[in-house]
């Protein structure tokens, strides 16, 4: 569904991401780990175009979307989440869904109907990705006066609201406490279910771990190595990459 | 009696200038391009009234109209760059459309005497509501009129889908181009939505002065364009209308027995009100205050 092929994006001198490929197959779970610095953040805002490309090619569903613009991406299907929480502090939680609606079937929408009140079936959507996310209580509060743990919430059911495809997390558990993380698990599941494929870069290992199809790990803007999570775990290479060589060995 | 109504029509106009400032100061971007927009405004409704003879309300129609168009085509070159260079851009449009119309003649034979713009002299005889019998308070109800339309127009985009996504595009642009919002075609929107408002303030203007010239569209009034809508808070329309009194109606007429010393005071005012209020005089919290206010006196009488 997403092929990454030979990216590379250089800020000055510092080789950001270099040449990597990367396949995220259709409904798959792929996680991307990889230390600090590595360059998962700025393979995600690649993938979105935040920033233009050094070299390579970003193919999505068989064409080249390199030199889209971010919103048409998301129009394409393709959504995300921050990995420090960027919601629209101003607005409220039920606003910031509303804006976010954005899907190619979405903008198909009679053009009054769509930028003044919203149809029923639009409006209807934002009410139950807020009852799935635990927010329909909150949907009338300003967006920047949830508690942390709500945020990222919101974040994630913003992101859905323009129905993506292929959904970018951002570290979604960052600051998240147990008991959070098993919800996250929980969704992110449902996710693939729901016949959306997730492309999950986190720091917490056991959740990639224990939701993702396949691994891939980055070091120094590199691909060290891909696999199964079985695979990755036991892979010297990347032991080697989380942990130095003394332990490696 | 006439001298309030005569201030009245002043806030008026105002307003309707701040609220073109307004919608564009909605996506984050301060353009000081608005007195420009009112000044096209203002040339255009007054030649179409005084040389082509048409009514008011049409002309004011067209003036808005090739505001809007001008607003549309300034946007697309000046909202590529932001911040301050925006404002460099915004403010280099607003001189040139003045030095425009410092160098803009155009005059007919109307019996004895010569009308229409005539470069640096201005633009004479705009008499539009003295020739058709209109009172200073015709005047004023009409220019009220207008305003109130303009206001229940954008209090209603305010709760609409459109509003939402110029707060969106105002707060974090990044943000907003990563949910799929067309931020350039956003800005340029209310852009044009600005220049349309800022086009019918500046030729219901120019037909309650009767003279329009180049000077009075220069950086001082562009500047105050911007200053209604950021000292009166963006959360609604009634924060730009509240500034206008404020400053044209008690800093400017209020304090007009200060002589000299005024001006000076009219800073310091500015100065503490953006300090006490820094989000505006009508923020989020004051709505919030007024809305209960409100519904408690109602729950109390239904009671």
């Amino acid at each position: 569904m997403l092929d990454l092929q030979a990216v590379s994006k250089h800020f000055g001198g510092v080789r950001a991401v270099d040449g990597v490929d990367l396949t995220v197959a259709r409904g798959q779970i792929l996680g991307l780990i990889g230390p600090n610095g590595s360059g998962k953040s700025t393979i995600v805002n690649l993938i979105c175009g935040l920033f233009p490309l050094t070299s390579g090619r970003i193919v999505y569903n068989g064409a080249d979307i390199a030199d889209l613009p971010p919103h048409a991406r998301v129009t394409m299907g393709i959504a995300r989440t921050f990995q420090n929480i960027r919601l629209f502090g101003q607005l409220t939680v039920w606003q910031n869904l509303w804006v976010a609606q954005n899907s190619s079937e979405q903008r198909k929408q009679n053009f009054l109907k769509r930028w003044l009140g919203g149809s029923r079936s639009a409006r209807e959507e934002i009410d139950r990705t807020l009852e799935f996310f635990d927010l329909a209580h909150k949907r009338d509060e300003l967006a920047g006066n949830l508690a942390f743990g709500e945020q990222r919430r919101l974040e994630f059911a913003r992101a859905l609201s323009a129905k993506p495809a292929l959904l970018l997390l951002d570290e979604p558990a960052a600051g998240m406490n147990a008991e959070e993380i098993d919800q996250l698990d929980g969704r992110i599941r449902r996710m693939r279910q729901d016949g959306i494929t997730v492309l999950l870069i986190e720091h917490h290992v056991e959740l990639v771990m224990s939701v993702a199809d396949r691994i891939a790990v980055l070091n120094f803007g590199q691909k060290i190595a891909e696999g199964t999570p079985a695979a990755v775990q036991a892979n010297p290479v990347v032991r080697e990459a989380y942990l130095g060589t003394a332990a490696a060995a | 009696m006439d001298f309030y109504f005569g201030l009245i029509q002043i806030i008026g106009v105002h307003t309707l200038l701040g609220l073109s400032a307004y919608c564009v100061l909605l996506t984050g971007q301060v353009s000081l391009a608005q007195a420009g927009f009112f000044a096209i405004g203002a040339y255009v409704a007054g030649m179409l009234t005084v040389i082509a003879q048409w009514p008011l309300v049409p002309a004011l129609g067209v003036s808005a109209l090739v505001a809007g168009a001008t607003a549309c085509a300034v946007g697309f070159p000046a909202l590529r760059v932001k911040g301050l260079m925006l404002v460099v851009a915004t403010v280099a449009f607003g001189e040139a459309v003045r030095l425009f119309f410092f160098n803009f003649t155009y005059q007919v034979q109307a019996g004895n005497i010569r009308l229409g713009p005539h470069g640096g002299e201005g633009f004479r005889q705009i008499r539009y509501f003295p020739e058709n019998g209109w009172t200073t308070l015709d005047v004023m109800l009409f220019i009220w009129a207008v305003v109130a339309l303009v206001m229940a127009g954008l209090w209603w985009l305010n709760r609409s889908r459109a509003g939402a996504v110029l707060r969106a595009v105002g707060e974090d642009e990044l943000a907003a181009q990563s949910t799929g919002i067309n931020i350039t075609a956003v800005k340029i929107s209310a852009m044009t939505v600005g220049g349309v408002i800022a086009g019918i303030g500046g030729g219901i203007f120019a037909h309650y002065t009767t003279h329009i010239e180049h000077v009075q569209f220069g950086v001082v009034l562009a500047t105050f364009a911007i200053a209604y809508p950021i000292l009166g808070g963006l959360s609604n329309v009634f924060g730009t209308l509240l500034a206008v009194i404020f400053i044209q109606g008690f800093l400017i007429e209020g304090l007009r027995f200060m002589g000299d010393w005024r001006n000076l005071l009219f800073g310091g005012l500015i100065v503490l009100a953006m300090n006490v209020r820094p989000r505006g005089l009508l923020d989020a919290g004051a709505m919030l205050a007024l809305k209960r206010l409100f519904f408690s006196r109602k729950e109390r009488s239904d009671a």
